[in-house]
């Protein structure tokens, strides 16, 4: 693919993906995209028309409006209203919201275990590393959604169980990437000459192993949070995933989904959109990230 | 004349004025620069040169299988008064494995490892010969058992991790051939070898190659190999063929001051327990090659008129070089 | 080979049995396990008669016994909803779901593979940015809601194909599938592409890597050197040394495909064991759901180890280490 080098930011890992995301259009285009969603997303309770979960600004009589329809009070709903009069724009920001924040937690704690307990791993060794290392094997042999439905279907619903639920699905990803790059290091002279000098454990595992796995971890951390937003959607598409009081976009789709043969499309299909937008662009920053991280796929 | 003297006077390879270049992000490298060689029925043609001097590239060249960034900008490829450049991809396909073989540097590389040695050669047989499967097979284990290797029968059935590294070289002899090709260009086939390995494929395919009347161009970056091979030697260095001639002149009477450097630093050449001569300084890096002759840098014999470049100087007996100081012929300056 | 694969049996059955230590305590430990085996609406004779027939007074050791006895004879325990043992409700909706994975996996296999393969022989081109976004998109678009968009497309709008339910079902070699009827076929249409797109995508950027990574070895150079024809090499030399790692990945992937049956099979009601696990989730049906642990966790087990052998078998340097 070919790609300008630009050299804006700097030398650092940071710079290194932030350069390899703005010397390709497409990941330009994601990533700016994304910051928008991003920032949508915090400015929500702004930026939304209403707030569609305030009893007092919903009417029920408005409900099931197809886009463009006019309220009695003057309000445009963009784009319709769903079962329970609410105007969609608004319940998609705040689901955008509450989709971002469970993806982004779960992501960034499965990051900070898994990475954690990799490194960990690759420092100690021994058994230690071995008893890891085969607990993640057996967690990563089992697909995603499977593990999740199950720990939900033992805990229960509520906004936290189903963050726990991802990261304990996603440690595992982090754990192996940063293990991985943290052996290739640990076994350099440096690492040893370091602990001739009697640097302490915590010393040399901060300001050199983890330097070295933060590009792999940035990788699979994108690729990650895109993930966990894609489950915890399918999750509360299923119906065990957040409860109704903070619903996300997943829950929305299902709100849509059973109206959807009636042929009132707008509100499982914009909510579906929006979703597919963020993990999208997410995914694709995730790829180039990959591509620039890892060498052996330079053109 | 006998036959063989007839046969052997055939010129099976002419290569004149060859250039490939390659088109890098950081500059063009001409790896092969104005190259002249040629090759006749049953002789062996040694084309010697350090890491980068552009031999492999050269033999690439000659079988169209130079990869981008690097194409071929210039030159003449005659194989049997036919111009192979510029021909036709299925032209060249058809000569390839079958009037021209190569052999390369790393057998185990070079083989497919998830495929058994006799996948290997059946389908070779096969891509040029329209033979039944069994006839293919006879074929290979005949080839196999040409180049000696025991039990060809049940041995062809092995996967190349089986072999051991001499055999394998020799089962890629084999395959070479196997269509009994007008010309082999061996890519440093025993670099990767024990040296007792070495010197018996060195003398089984000089056997061969007498045998059966086939060219073989030899390339090595080691001189001493190359001297009990072949009939003629060239030498080259930058991308240029700076020497070349039968093996006594090159190796006796050598007129390039790198040709003598070559010589003097080999270690049979040096007595035991005096310093080995080198030559000093290093090859040049193939974008900040020295204008003119290249070598310039590093010959104790260089003056002003190297800044230009020479042209190549014919002497007796098919010798030539390029040198505006060629040893051992008074030029103004008598060297020794 | 053989010491090979009794050393992965071994394993696998260690694992099996840590996974039936955990479901035992997840049920009887730490849970109430009549809670979990009676439904709420049991009589006290009904629950004596439980804890009397499930040893619940005795130690755990014992119970754990017994729970591993029935469980050796297949007694997993009795559906509420359907009054009948659950293992052998999963049993029979197994079926349905498995032949919907299975043609999942023979679409991705069938799409993905040639796109892949497509994509890589033309590194940085066109059709490769294409195929490579497209694959991108492929598994960012969420099962669930291209489930209902697919309804939506050729359902409601286009009205080609139905849009729930498994169509009517034949006999092919023994075998009851959907297969065997055009009826079956046509029902089996938008799942099986639901189910397969997030593979396609997988199988394309797998086949793409490993066609990258191959042609620049020295192997190829010396096939062409040889003068094989551009077909032959990439039919032969190319895919089967990326075969290898696709076959594995594949042969994993299949039980992630059975994973996410469950969505595909809540959006088109496709009577297998997905929907059934959902269903039984939300009415609080426990030993269909240890149940459904139980085997799918044999499942898998099972397919890591026939996966494990047949990377042995497919690459001959490994064959010889095992030996």
């Amino acid at each position: 693919m070919s790609a300008l080098t630009l050299r804006l930011f700097g030398d650092g890992i940071l710079a290194t993906a932030l350069n390899g995301i703005f010397s390709s259009v497409k990941a330009t285009i994601a990533f700016i995209v994304c910051i928008i969603l991003i920032l949508a997303a915090i400015f929500a309770p702004w930026i939304a028309p209403q707030n569609p979960y305030d009893l007092m600004q919903i009417d029920i009589f408005d409900a099931k409006l197809p886009p463009m329809s006019e309220s009695m009070s003057g309000m445009v709903y963009v784009l319709g209203t769903d079962t329970q009069g609410r105007d969609m724009l608004s319940a998609m920001l705040y689901g955008l919201r509450t989709s971002l924040g469970v993806g982004l937690s779960a992501g960034l704690l499965a990051l900070v275990i898994g990475a954690g307990l990799g490194l960990l791993a690759a420092y100690v060794g021994g058994r230690l590393d071995a008893l890891i290392m085969r607990i993640v094997d057996l967690m990563l042999g089992f697909p995603t959604i499977l593990i999740a439905l199950l720990i939900l279907a033992v805990l229960g619903q509520g906004t936290w169980k189903v963050i726990m639920a991802l990261v304990l699905v996603q440690w595992a990803y982090f754990a192996r990437a940063a293990r991985g790059a943290a052996l290739v290091e640990v076994n350099k002279d440096y690492v040893e000459a370091a602990r001739c000098l009697g640097l302490g454990r915590t010393r040399i595992l901060f300001s050199h192993l983890l330097p070295n796995c933060l590009p792999p971890l940035m990788v699979i951390g994108t690729i990650q949070i895109a993930s966990a937003i894609a489950t915890e959607a399918t999750l509360s598409f299923l119906g065990i995933g957040l409860p109704i009081t903070e619903p996300s976009l997943g829950l929305l789709i299902s709100n849509g989904y059973q109206v959807l043969l009636a042929g009132l499309y707008w509100i499982s299909v914009y909510p579906g959109l929006l979703l597919l937008t963020l993990v999208f662009v997410i995914n694709i920053v995730g790829d180039r990230l990959r591509e620039v991280f890892n060498p052996r796929l330079a053109a | 004349m006998t036959i063989a003297q007839k046969n052997m006077t055939e010129i099976v390879l002419d290569v004149s004025d060859l250039q490939t270049h390659f088109f890098t992000p950081d500059g063009v490298v001409k790896s092969v620069d104005g190259v002249s060689l040629s090759v006749a029925r049953g002789e062996i043609l040694g084309l010697v040169g350090e890491s980068g001097s552009g031999k492999s590239i050269t033999g690439f060249s000659i079988l169209g299988l130079v990869d981008p960034p690097g194409r071929n900008v210039g030159g003449s490829i005659l194989f049997k008064g036919e111009e192979l450049l510029g021909a036709s991809p299925k032209r060249l396909q058809g000569l390839r494995g079958n009037r021209i073989a190569m052999i390369f540097q790393d057998p185990m590389m070079t083989l497919n490892p998830v495929l058994s040695v006799k996948t290997h050669m059946i389908e070779t047989v096969l891509a040029h010969d329209s033979v039944s499967r069994e006839e293919a097979l006879s074929r290979s284990i005949e080839a196999l058992r040409m180049v000696g290797i025991s039990q060809p029968e049940s041995r062809i059935e092995s996967y190349p991790h089986e072999f051991s590294g001499g055999m394998r070289q020799r089962v890629a002899i084999a395959i070479a051939l196997l269509h009994k090709p007008d010309l082999i260009i061996a890519d440093e086939p025993t670099t990767a070898l024990d040296v007792t390995i070495q010197s018996q494929i060195l003398s089984e395919v000089q056997k061969l190659c007498r045998e059966l009347g086939m060219g073989l161009i030899w390339i090595s970056h080691d001189l001493g190999v190359v001297a009990g091979l072949a009939d003629r030697i060239a030498v080259m260095y930058a991308g240029r063929i700076v020497e070349q001639g039968s093996v006594d002149d090159v190796l006796d009477r050598p007129k390039h001051p790198y040709t003598a450097g070559l010589i003097g630093s080999a270690p049979a050449a040096n007595s035991r327990g005096s310093r080995l001569t080198q030559i000093r300084g290093a090859a040049p890096h193939p974008l900040k090659r020295p204008e003119g002759c290249a070598f310039r840098t590093r010959c104790d014999y260089a003056t002003d008129i190297c800044h230009t470049e020479p042209t190549e100087t014919f002497g007796s007996n098919g010798q030539r070089w390029r040198c505006f100081h060629p040893l051992g012929i008074p030029n103004g300056e008598e060297r020794p | 080979m053989t010491a090979f694969i009794i050393r992965r049996l071994f394993q696998a059955l260690v694992v099996l049995f840590v996974t039936s230590v955990i479901v035992f305590a997840g049920v009887y430990a730490i849970g109430d396990p009549l809670e979990i085996l009676l439904p709420p609406d049991a009589t006290m004779a009904e629950r004596e008669q439980v804890t009397r027939s499930l040893g619940l007074d005795r130690p755990l050791i014992i119970q754990y016994g017994h729970f591993l006895l029935n469980a050796l004879q297949g007694d997993l325990g009795t559906s509420f909803v359907y009054n009948q043992p659950s293992i052998s409700i999963i049993l029979n909706r197994l079926p349905a779901t498995l032949e919907l994975a299975f043609s999942a996996l023979v679409l991705a296999i069938i799409i993905g593979i040639p796109l892949g393969l497509w994509s890589g022989l033309k590194p940085g081109s066109a059709v490769d940015e294409t195929v490579m976004t497209g694959s991108i998109l492929g598994f960012s678009l969420p099962n669930f809601w291209q489930g209902m968009m697919l309804i939506m497309i050729f359902s409601v709008y286009l009205g080609w194909l139905p849009s729930t339910g498994r169509g009517q079902t034949g006999t092919i070699l023994g075998i009851e599938t959907s297969f065997a009827t055009w009826d079956g076929i046509k029902h089996l249409i938008l799942p099986a592409i639901n189910l397969s797109l997030a593979k396609i995508s997988l199988v394309i950027r797998l086949t793409r890597t490993g066609v990258q990574e191959t042609m620049p070895l020295d192997f190829i150079k010396f096939a062409r050197a040889r003068g094989l024809s551009s077909r032959r090499i990439v039919s032969v030399h190319v895919l089967k040394n990326i075969l290898i790692p696709i076959v594995t990945v594949i042969g994993v992937e299949f039980g992630s495909l059975i994973a996410f049956a469950v969505v595909t099979e809540t959006i088109f009601a496709w009577p297998g064991v997905g929907k059934l696990i959902i269903d039984s989730i939300n009415v609080l049906d426990r030993p269909v759901v240890v149940a459904y642990i139980l085997v799918v966790v044999t499942m898998f087990i099972t397919i890591n180890l026939i996966v494990d052998i047949l990377y042995s078998v497919l690459d001959p340097r490994i064959r010889s280490k095992a030996r």
